[in-house]
């Protein structure tokens, strides 16, 4: 660690001692991210104030040959932001100014710390927001939604993270500090932001982010329908695609879902669902009513026996409630659980569904479904108690059953919490060895030293220009993998 | 050079790039058929053409010795209405496209190709609303330079395993390689549809957009001074929203498109510029006294530029105000004395891109920035 300790020094001369961390005690408060079977203790934690500082970290990073791991907050669902035992955690949240709001340009520019719903709160007052909205937005950074390209609930309408970034410093690999794009569209030459955003923290860190600002919508109308099974609800949701309605958002919780979310939160969905529909449109006021009305009497025609429409914006937020608190709700019934995050053609939804069913039954392991019906985004969470022997092999071998069907069906093995640590294994039986060769071509472009994030998102390396190597075990040293 | 010959025929008088001409033509038909015919041109200087529409915009090729024609690499592979979703091939016409109440909602000529609309990220009016080339863009199939064909994405639209190569190639000009295949997302095609047309000045774009009313396209056009809107949505509600448009611009509602709309500003021995500038210098670039035509909504404008200095004064314009203007297509006799690209911030990273993808440089050599 001699290493270690001589950047630690370095850093401490050129930041500042407080912004350094190497107690042992304060850097386990980092060893995890929001997948917490993953931990390493990283070497050394920094929180620089400013995009010069991360730079000042980064080069020195370099000079030492240390890796380093960019974090926000800590929410990511894919051990991401999981430390490296010989490197350097940079944490952002020193770094949480909203640099300007500027609705004329219809932009907000924001350091990277800065918590996604700080963002619309800032906007709110001028009649805009910022429209990605991951669950976890009371939480997560901007700088962490940059780097997994995060979706939420509202995506089937406006898109995810990379269709909101138009600018981006950030400091690069080498540790130069650059600007790309900003409050104009299309800047010349190669889409160096497209290829950034999802990159999850291997290709630099961001140090500043310009996002798109969203009008917001005159009316929102929100809808919850109960049904009396799940594969209504997914006809119900195939009926509303094929009428030619784009909702805002459009979920399905299944009634084990329910029942937790009942447990923790009381949202009183109707009783006695096998599942819930939640559907929201938004937009101008005529298109909104007018669409409203075809969707409800596209449930009830798909056989809902309950509508309810929300009168108000507390009585949306009470049905939104169940929802979003889904994750958390999990736990009021089972003491361990795993979150997928797979996505099929939700054409596939109803089959797919069963199929999930069949195996988490042939296991013996209950299964919680909640998704976005609207894009065929799954998250299916498996649940286990630990401390029962065997449960936690068989939760992980259901959960990768469910990945297997979702690459069947043509459909993915992450649609937005990221490959990171956790499915790294998994990319193989979505992507051919050329597939990934190609993809690493760009991460050789702009880290041919393999200090960003290293081991994350692919699970065989590409030295650049060199023969592939590396085994889990020598990326990982110290790691707990299971 | 025997698989050579077999995979392509000796060029005729019209296949040139940008005035330089080529040896060699080759029309594959599969993405293995492309593969092996690149994998067998290694050591070949190659332009990629699409429908051909535009293929001489842009600085001409450094070299060329093969122009890889898409033409035979078209059809519809896929479309999952259910999904909404479409596989298309690149050399696809995307006139030919046949989609039923879906639509791809890309604006661009009709003989225009899949690939070749990718390659140049083409944009038109509708960006306003749902974006572009690269936003609808959910999965790519591609021959790198050395024959290698790699994909990324998938068919979901919701999808974040591992790099958007899509992205990438997105705006590439064929120097990253050849594109064969690629899926979008689809939106449905709007029950009915409206526009609004007045001599409004582009001051009045920001009550536009503060009005809630959600429009498809914000177009200006400086030679007739129009502002033109577009709804679209369902018959009540197209109905309502362009009245309220029509009352805020004192316009007048018209069914259909004026002459003008999504079509290039610039006569052919013009230079043609694509301008982009934050939304709140839109009124300024207006002002600027030169002929524009373009998206006010989004801050993607296209202009005629009568000479050199022109470019330059439109380039410093843009520049100064936080944004780009880069030079589409010129006459002959200005283009080698022109700046095509003008300042890209990035641009020793891109060129660490092209390096990885393209170690010889053979792919439209000298057409991308920085000579790229
Ligand atoms: C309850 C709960 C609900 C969630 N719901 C959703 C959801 O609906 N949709 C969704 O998409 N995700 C969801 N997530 C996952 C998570 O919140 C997102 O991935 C989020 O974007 C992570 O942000 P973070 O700031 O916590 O990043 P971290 O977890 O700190 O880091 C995530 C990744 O980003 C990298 N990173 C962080 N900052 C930077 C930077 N400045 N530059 C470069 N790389 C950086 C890290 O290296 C890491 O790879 C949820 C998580 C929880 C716990
Ligand atoms: C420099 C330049 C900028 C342009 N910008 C705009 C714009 O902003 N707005 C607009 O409306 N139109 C723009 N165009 C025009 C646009 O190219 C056409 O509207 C149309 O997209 C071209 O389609 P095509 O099939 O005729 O392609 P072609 O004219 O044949 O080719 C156009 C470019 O794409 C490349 N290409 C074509 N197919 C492939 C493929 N399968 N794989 C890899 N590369 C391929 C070619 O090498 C060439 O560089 C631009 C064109 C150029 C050259």
């Amino acid at each position: 660690m001699a290493d270690i300790d001589a950047l630690a020094l370095r850093l401490r001369a050129e930041l500042g001692p407080e912004q350094v961390v190497t107690d042992r005690q304060e850097l386990r408060t980092y060893e995890c991210d929001g997948l917490a079977h993953y931990k390493v203790i990283p070497a050394l934690v920094v929180l620089p104030h400013t995009a010069s500082q991360v730079a000042t970290v980064v080069r020195a990073c370099v000079a030492a040959g240390v890796p380093f791991v960019a974090r926000g907050s800590g929410t990511g669902l894919s051990g991401g932001a999981l430390p490296h035992a010989e490197g350097v955690l940079i944490v952002t949240a020193q770094m949480r100014r909203i640099l300007d709001i500027a609705p004329a340009d219809e932009r907000a520019v924001v350091e990277p710390g800065v918590i996604n719903l700080q963002v619309t709160k800032a906007a709110a007052p001028h009649g805009y927001y910022y429209a990605p909205d991951p669950s976890s937005q009371q939480i997560c950074s901007i700088g962490g939604n940059v780097a997994e390209n995060s979706g939420g609930a509202h995506c089937l309408k406006y898109g995810f993270t990379t269709n909101h970034v138009t600018g981006l410093q950030i400091v690069a690999p080498d540790g130069e500090l650059l600007r790309l794009g900003g409050r104009a569209l299309d800047p010349p030459g190669y889409d160096l932001i497209g290829a950034f955003v999802g990159s999850e923290g291997t290709l630099g860190v961001a140090t500043e982010v310009t996002v798109r600002l969203t009008r917001l919508p005159e009316a929102v109308r929100t809808l919850l329908a109960a049904f009396p099974s799940i594969d209504a609800a997914g006809a119900a949701t195939s009926a509303i695609i094929a009428a030619g309605v784009v909702p805002a958002a459009i979920e399905i919780m299944d009634a084990l879902a329910i029942e937790a979310a009942e447990a923790a939160v009381a949202c009183g969905y109707p009783p006695g669902a096998a599942a819930v529909l939640i559907v929201e449109l938004d937009g101008p006021a005529a298109e909104v009513e007018a669409q409203f009305d075809q969707v409800t009497a596209l449930c009830d025609r798909a056989g809902a026996f309950e509508l309810r429409t929300a009168a108000d914006d507390i009585e949306r937020a009470l049905f939104w409630k169940g929802r979003k608190s889904a994750f958390a709700a999990v736990g009021r019934i089972s003491p361990d659980y795993i979150v997928q995050d797979g996505v099929i053609p939700r054409t596939a939804l109803p089959e797919v569904l069963r199929r999930i069913g069949e195996v988490a039954g042939r296991h013996g392991v209950r299964v919680a479904n909640v998704f976005h019906a609207g894009d065929g985004n799954l998250h299916p969470l498996v649940l286990f108690d630990a401390r029962v022997e065997g449960e936690a092999e068989r939760a992980e071998t259901v959960s990768g059953a469910i990945i297997d069907l979702c690459i069947e069906y043509g459909g993915s093995i992450t649609g937005e919490h990221g490959v990171g640590m956790d499915k790294a294994k998994y990319m193989p039986r979505m992507f051919s060895d050329d597939d990934l060769d190609t993809m690493q071509l760009v991460r050789c472009a702009f880290d041919p030293g393999r200090l960003a994030n290293p081991g994350k998102v692919f699970p065989t390396p590409r030295l650049c220009g060199e023969r592939p190597g590396g085994g889990l075990a020598e990326r990982f040293p110290g790691v707990d993998v299971f | 050079m025997g698989a050579l010959d077999e995979l392509t025929r000796p060029a005729g008088d019209d296949d040139h790039v940008g005035g330089v001409p080529a040896r060699l033509v080759a029309a594959p038909a599969s993405t293995g058929e492309a593969a092996a015919l690149v994998a067998a041109a290694r050591d070949l200087t190659v332009v990629v053409r699409g429908g051909g529409t535009k293929l001489h915009w842009g600085p001409p090729p450094r070299s060329l010795d093969l122009i890889i024609d898409t033409g035979r690499l078209a059809g519809v592979v896929e479309h999952a209405a259910g999904d909404l979703i479409t596989v298309l091939r690149a050399g696809t016409p995307l006139g030919d496209l046949e989609l039923g109440d879906q639509q791809l909602a890309l604006d661009a000529p009709a003989a225009a190709t899949v690939g070749g609309v990718v390659a140049t990220g083409t944009s038109g009016p509708r960006r306003l609303h749902y974006g572009t080339a690269r936003d609808l863009l959910i999965g790519i199939t591609i021959v790198r330079p050395d024959g290698v064909v790699a994909r990324s994405g998938g068919k979901v639209v919701k999808n974040v395993a591992g790099y958007d190569l899509g992205k990438l190639y997105t705006g590439s000009y064929g120097t990253l390689g050849l594109i064969t295949e690629c899926v979008f997302r689809l939106h449905p095609r709007p029950a009915a549809a409206a526009y609004v047309r007045s001599t409004a000045p582009a001051q009045a774009v920001p009550a536009i957009l503060a009005a809630q009313v959600a429009p498809a396209a914000i177009e200006i056009d400086t030679a007739t001074g129009e502002l033109a809107v577009l709804l679209e949505g369902t018959p009540a509600g197209v109905r309502e929203r362009s009245a309220l448009v029509e009352k805020l611009l004192a316009g007048e509602l018209s069914e259909t498109a004026p002459g003008w709309w999504g079509r290039d500003p610039w006569a052919p021995d013009e230079i043609g510029m694509k301008l982009s500038v934050p939304l709140s210098k839109v009124p300024s670039l207006i002002d600027s006294g030169a002929a524009l035509r373009g998206s006010a909504g989004t801050g993607v404008l296209y202009a005629a530029a009568r000479d050199i200095t022109e470019v330059e004064r439109l380039r410093a314009l843009c520049v100064r105000g936080g944004g780009h203007a880069v030079v589409l297509t010129a006459p002959a006799e200005v283009r080698d004395i022109l700046d095509m690209w003008g300042p890209v911030p990035g641009l020793a990273l891109m060129r660490r891109i092209k390096d990885q993808f393209d170690p010889g440089h053979r792919f439209a050599p000298g057409r991308f920035v920085g000579g790229i």
